[in-house]
């Protein structure tokens, strides 16, 4: 019966346009706000672009140089830096300040919000309170230590300790978000399993964490652990207010370092090399999480 | 049924439980002896799940007495209760096989915090022993239920009954003092529901725990208990053998509560010469009371005769091996159990009579009133 197949084959042709017609304004939008502008980056990685000059195609050469350059070496190190201290602590102290607040029972609310507070603020005001806070001489850190007899240090002036003062603070901008994240997936957890952990003799609450709360935070965990690494890695804001990179390239970040080249020295060929390790580097970590561990931390 | 050594199971004495200011349990007391089946049966809210929590130690009562094995328990951490409990959703926990989840309840007791590391507690002194005890527990509970095969697996991998026998065997590889189980079976088809009822009863035998059984369904409580506590808005209203239950229901709400289909309600009064009347018709019965009575009549005791009440076919089901009559009997309806014979038809007006010696009286206030088949009057 060739014409009730030909006659099938048209509807299911005319109903292929429809669908097209119908993803068209999205997909469109996709082109052009996102794919777009990222191919544009990426091809210009491969430039020798600067803002008012005409783009040469140099190939591999800014990686070549990003490779050679000790300052980007150093952003790198510090951006890794900065994510080993911030990830963990800020995961671990948000998980601590989820269980111990649904722990309570009272003033749930109150501690939320207050823990929630840096989440909603504005990085860049707050940077200004960070400021006064770790000022070495009239800031109350500094303060309070003299008062037990020690000399604090020029926290956000010192290259020793600038990297540290950062991702303390990243610490707080953090912390909070995980709070919120590890309660909702702690409330996701049947209330029937810690009763049945209960009966089976795991008596302290540490028992059942380890029984009960922590495998099945799991998916949880995975998620937070990601989402600050890619967070915490885009620092930026409080870099820029506070330190400019400085003292001495002591507290230069990927971001902040790209910045620099692109609207400083208006190189946008480097920089936009640099986004593109950026780039790598997001897509690496979010590749993992969805391909290498959720199977493991899924229990289907 | 008596128990000749009715050894001490559990007990619950005078528990009171409220929560938001609503009360759950109004003074509830029972005792389930060593070895002995009890069914906590009654409609969903009527606090049933809250008394066994209670007992379980899951949730602290305002009041009362919990008792385990002879020992007070009240205040006691559920690990320390000796209490095992299958819950309705089975909680097993996701992460681990069936062989751990079993295993859980002797590696919370036999090893140490330390021992149960990962990794490193399998080096610890004693931890391999312990560990290869517990491992052959678990294969020795496993194999009878039917799991042998299944111990690698996880608990998404099972269907409904396998792991509803997986929360049994974590449940009894104790050997618990206090056997606690809760609608165990209420995620379960319908056919699969009828071969875990022996099962369950036939482990409750292996284990010789005291065991409650909380469950809505009643042919589940008739069945499998040795007696059945009916309860009804934080009340046991009575504690009783299923026959007794079904037979002399102290109470009207326990004989509306059990049997399939209802037992029918008429009302009726005794005069002042004892007789009972329905409708100012004398029916066979006789008491001491006096006022207006429920006389209730279990669809299997009316008997169709040339005596009783006029009643109106007004639809018949056909059940195979019996058949429902549906009756209009004055301003209300009954229901008839009849034998798989010629059916009354639809419109056939009947006389109903009743077997007095099964019909039974209740007061105003739903208690039982003792009436009894009238003597033929002496001459």
């Amino acid at each position: 019966m060739p014409e009730t197949t030909s006659a099938r084959s048209r509807t299911r042709r005319s109903e292929a346009l429809g669908a097209w017609l119908l993803t068209l304004p999205a997909a469109l939008s996709f082109a052009l706000l996102m794919l777009l502008p990222t191919l544009a980056a990426i091809a210009m990685a491969f430039t020798d672009y600067e803002l008012g000059l005409v783009p040469v195609w140099i190939g591999l050469e800014n990686f070549r140089e990003l490779l050679e350059d000790r300052g980007f070496r150093r952003s790198f190190l510090n951006t890794i830096i900065y994510v080993g201290l911030v990830a963990p602590l800020s995961v671990g102290l948000g998980l601590a300040l989820a269980l111990l607040i649904e722990a309570g029972a009272r003033g749930r609310v109150f501690f939320r919000a207050v823990f929630f507070l840096p989440v909603v603020s504005l990085t860049v005001a707050m940077a200004a309170a960070w400021q006064y806070l770790l000022h070495p001489t009239i800031g109350p850190v500094n303060t309070l230590l003299r008062l037990i007899g020690i000399t604090g240090p020029a926290w956000l002036s010192s290259s020793d300790t600038v990297l540290i003062s950062l991702a303390a603070i990243g610490v707080w901008e953090n912390a909070g978000f995980n709070m919120v994240l590890f309660m909702a997936g702690l409330t996701a957890i049947p209330r029937e399993l810690r009763e049945a952990a209960c009966v089976d003799g795991a008596q302290s609450g540490w028992s059942r964490f380890w029984l009960v709360t922590w495998p099945l935070l799991g998916p949880t965990t995975l998620f937070v652990v990601t989402i600050t690494m890619i967070r915490s890695i885009r620092v930026f804001d409080t870099v820029a207010v506070l330190t400019r990179g400085g003292p001495n390239k002591a507290s230069e970040v990927l971001l902040y370092t790209m910045y620099t080249e692109g609207f400083t020295f208006l190189r946008l060929g480097y920089s936009a090399a640099i986004t593109l390790v950026f780039l790598v580097i997001v897509l690496a970590l979010m590749w993992v999480q969805t391909r290498v561990l959720d199977r493991r931390v899924h229990y289907g | 049924m008596t128990y000749p050594t009715r050894l001490p199971g559990l007990s619950v004495e005078g528990a009171r439980l409220s929560l938001g200011g609503t009360p759950i349990l109004r003074d509830v007391s029972l005792a389930v002896a060593r070895g002995e089946f009890v069914a906590l049966l009654g409609p969903s809210g009527c606090g049933k799940t809250s008394l066994m929590r209670v007992i379980a130690g899951i949730q602290a009562a305002d009041a009362g007495v919990v008792r385990i094995g002879g020992r007070e328990v009240t205040g006691l951490h559920p690990a320390q209760r000796d209490v095992a409990m299958v819950f309705q959703s089975y909680a097993l926990y996701p992460h681990l096989t069936v062989a751990q989840n079993i295993a859980v309840p002797l590696t919370m007791r036999r090893l140490s915090a330390a021992q149960r590391l990962p990794l490193l507690g399998g080096l610890l002194p004693g931890s391999r022993a312990a560990r290869a005890a517990i491992t052959a527990d678990v294969a020795g509970i496993a194999e009878p239920l039917g799991l042998a095969h299944l111990l690698a697996r996880k608990p998404g991998q099972l269907s409904g009954g396998q792991r509803q026998r997986v929360a049994l065997a974590r449940a009894v590889i104790r050997e618990p003092g206090a056997f606690l189980l809760d609608e165990p079976l209420s995620n379960l088809d319908a056919a699969l529901r009828v071969t875990t009822r022996r099962e369950i009863v036939e482990i409750h035998r292996r284990v010789g725990a005291a065991t409650l059984y909380v469950t809505h369904d009643q042919s589940e409580a008739l069945t499998m208990a040795d007696r059945v506590a009916v309860m009804q808005a934080g009340n046991i209203l009575q504690i009783a053998t299923p026959e007794e239950i079904y037979r002399e229901p102290v109470d009207l709400r326990v004989a509306s509560f059990i049997g399939s289909p209802r037992i029918n309600l008429l009302d009726a009064e005794i005069g002042e010469d004892g007789v009972v009347r329905v409708s100012g018709a004398a029916t066979a019965l006789h008491s001491h009371a006096r006022g207006n009575v429920t006389l209730a009549i279990r669809p299997e005791d009316w008997v169709m005769g040339a005596e009783g009440q006029e009643a109106r076919v007004e639809h018949t089901e056909f059940l195979g091996d019996h058949a429902l009559v549906h009756l209009r009997m004055g301003a209300g309806t009954v229901t008839l159990r009849a034998g798989p014979g010629a059916l009354p038809h639809a419109g056939e007006v009947l006389r109903l009579g009743f077997d007095p010696a099964r019909a039974l009286v209740f007061g105003p206030d739903g208690r039982r009133i003792a009436a009894h088949r009238r003597e033929p009057a002496c001459a």
